[in-house]
């Protein structure tokens, strides 16, 4: 997709001599262009998603130090720090005296740190810089000024940004490793699952963050009311379970939870019922699906109008 | 005669219950260079918009390049240059960046770009600044970029919303140069502007548009005949004076309009008509006699001056 033959020449036939095409381009009659248009339709979304990992490149320093200290810092504060508390004192290893089954601390918290650092990431970048293409820095209306549809920005931004949560994962799973932190063999598909986590919550607040057309503040209530609470009570430190039963809905509409428990049936083989787990997985694409299509539809109606 | 590359028939933009575009017809001929001319909010923008694919039109017809925006949006942006009203870079890529990705927006692949990024660079005079981020040129030199970036795809049709405000006088030259040399290969022009120079330079045939409606269609040349005097008699008195004058002077000439700053005597012959005023008693401080030009035109047909 990338030949010398992918320029758009007009449909009536070669650009006249003289015009400003460079010699690469006119040393090669021979190779017929594809008809105007026809590779931003098929390609389109991968055009901005090319842009939005250009625009990453700026920043990578500053991620690659996220993406090495977060796991570092939260596996050793947690994995090992609080874990020689809660394992000393509940104990840990023995299936009924274990408060958080039958794994120590850190084997138990990992997976769910590791999903939850996704989720991070996934707002981080689908908050302000989805805002800010649309109004402060309006790129989106360039893009689609140029051959661009609408619902390729949102989708190559979904890719971009699922780009990131699985390389960010890795980095994570590594360090999960490194602690000695995943028992199971089938543990990497954690990578897979905390990048879907995260994009399942993700997309659904870029699809928010597209309808925003005045900053408010609206993105620190989503921050303090819906993100916060939501890591606190995803049985990411502790147990669903240990919450009194009247507020376990709040793990079941959560994407986190979902994803935490499935990512810790992968990393250490935590036991639950087969259909759960199908659940999981089916709650997850559900999400993602409807974030894509609002997302899909908020961005055509606000760049169409 | 060639089928136009631009047809709008009865086109319509409304948002919500307000018409910014109340019915446009007119066609485009490949190789015209076409103005829009219209005071504030007259809907030159979102006529643009929609004849760039970009707004979906609430009635009417419109075809570009034989196609229909609704369903080949993207076959016909890529065979369009578009510099909109406001900027559209990404403030956080470097200048040659901008152009290069959006080059990728239509496909075109790196070895194509690269060259042709820094031919652009070279023509919008910001060589030295390639490696700058956008954010730190100035207003002017992020305008040129964007109009350079808009010709990445050798484009077929140039869609330019004021494309010169903000410009310096040098660099508007040089844009105008380059659109003239643009047309000569037989690149459509359509362009708005509030320099009624630029339209007379530029522009083939122009509509003048107010609430979203064309008020008159032509050449540069045309209007003026059919729509003003052959000259011009610009008289003072004194902002305070300038509409007791005018009362006083009816009769003299064709038409008199009173801008706030001076009265406007639209009469075949400037000198008859100021040896007019001159008779009736009246002492102008300043007076100027020129020919009549696109900006009466549009003062006549919009009713108001352009900065209002
Ligand atoms: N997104 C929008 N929502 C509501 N009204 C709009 C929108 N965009 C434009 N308008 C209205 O449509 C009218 C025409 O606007 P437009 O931008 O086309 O004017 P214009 O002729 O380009 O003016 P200017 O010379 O100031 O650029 C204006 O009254 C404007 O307020
Ligand atoms: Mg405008």
């Amino acid at each position: 997709m990338s030949s010398d033959d992918a320029m758009s020449t007009p449909a009536s036939g070669a650009p006249p001599a003289d015009r400003d095409v460079p010699a690469t381009e006119r040393s090669s009659p021979s190779q017929s262009a594809p008809p105007p248009g026809a590779l931003p339709r098929r390609f389109g979304s991968w055009y901005v998603a090319e842009h939005w990992f250009r625009t990453m490149r700026a920043y990578l320093q500053t991620m690659l130090m996220t993406g090495i200290g977060t796991p570092l810092l939260y596996l050793y504060a947690l994995g090992v720090g609080l874990a020689t508390l809660v394992d000393q004192n509940i104990g840990a290893g023995s299936a009924d005296a274990g408060a958080v089954g039958a794994v120590g601390y850190l084997v138990f918290v990992a997976p769910a740190l590791l999903c939850s650092s996704a989720v991070t990431t996934a707002v981080d970048e689908l908050t302000y810089p989805v805002i800010a293409g649309f109004k402060w820095n309006p790129f989106f209306i360039g893009m689609h000024a140029a051959p661009l549809q609408p619902r390729q920005i949102a989708d190559g931004i979904v890719i971009a940004v699922s780009g990131r949560l699985l390389a960010q994962s890795t980095l994570y799973y590594l360090f999960m490793l490194l602690f000695g932190a995943v028992p199971s063999g089938l543990g990497f598909l954690a990578i897979v699952i905390a990048t879907l986590t995260g994009l399942s919550f993700g997309v659904l607040v870029m699809a928010y963050s597209a309808t925003i057309e005045q900053d408010k503040g609206q993105m620190n209530y989503v921050m303090r009311f819906v993100v916060l609470p939501m890591t606190l009570f995803s049985g990411t430190f502790f147990p669903l379970e240990t919450l009194p039963v009247g507020l376990h809905w709040l793990g079941w509409i959560s994407p986190l939870w979902h994803g935490t428990e499935l990512a810790r049936v992968a990393s250490y083989g935590y036991q639950e019922p087969l259909w759960l787990t199908v659940a999981h997985v089916a709650y997850l694409l559900v999400l993602l699906a409807a974030g894509v299509a609002l997302a899909r539809r908020i961005t055509t109606r606000r760049l169409t109008r | 005669m060639p089928a136009p590359v631009i047809t709008a028939v009865d086109l319509v933009k409304k948002y919500k219950d307000f018409a910014a575009v109340d019915g446009l017809s007119f066609e485009v001929a490949p190789g015209e260079s076409f103005g829009l001319l219209g005071p504030n909010g007259a809907g030159k923008s979102t006529t643009m918009r929609m004849v760039g694919a970009v707004s979906t039109r609430t009635g009417g017809g419109l075809g570009i390049l034989g196609l229909d925006p609704n369903t080949h949006g993207p076959e016909i942006r890529s065979q369009l240059g578009v510099v909109p009203q406001a900027d559209n870079l990404d403030a956080e890529l470097r200048v040659r960046d901008n152009l290069i990705v959006y080059g990728r927006y239509f496909g075109l692949p790196y070895s194509y770009l690269r060259p042709k990024a820094d031919e652009l660079l070279a023509f919008a005079q910001l060589e030295d600044k390639a490696k700058s981020r956008v954010d730190d040129l100035s207003g002017g030199m992020k305008r040129r970029l964007t109009i350079a970036r808009a010709l990445v795809n050798n484009p077929r049709i140039m869609l330019l919303d004021e494309p010169t405000t903000g410009l310096d006088p040098q660099a508007r030259h040089v844009l105008w140069d380059r659109l003239f040399r643009l047309k000569e290969q037989g690149t459509t022009l359509v362009l708005t502007t509030h320099y009624m120079d630029e339209a007379e330079q530029l522009c083939d045939r122009l509509i003048v548009v107010d609430k979203g409606r064309i008020m008159a269609e032509g050449t540069p040349a045309s209007l003026i005949r059919e729509h003003s005097s052959r000259e011009v008699l610009e008289v003072r008195f004194g902002s305070a004076r300038n509409a007791e004058a005018a009362e006083a002077l009816k009769g003299v000439g064709d038409r008199i309009e009173v801008l706030p700053d001076r009265v406007l005597v639209y009469a075949h012959s400037g000198e008859a008509a100021l040896a007019r005023v001159t008779e009736l008693g009246f002492e102008p401080m300043t007076s100027l006699v020129r020919r009549s030009s696109l900006e009466d035109v549009f003062l006549r047909l919009t009713g108001r001056s352009l900065i209002d």
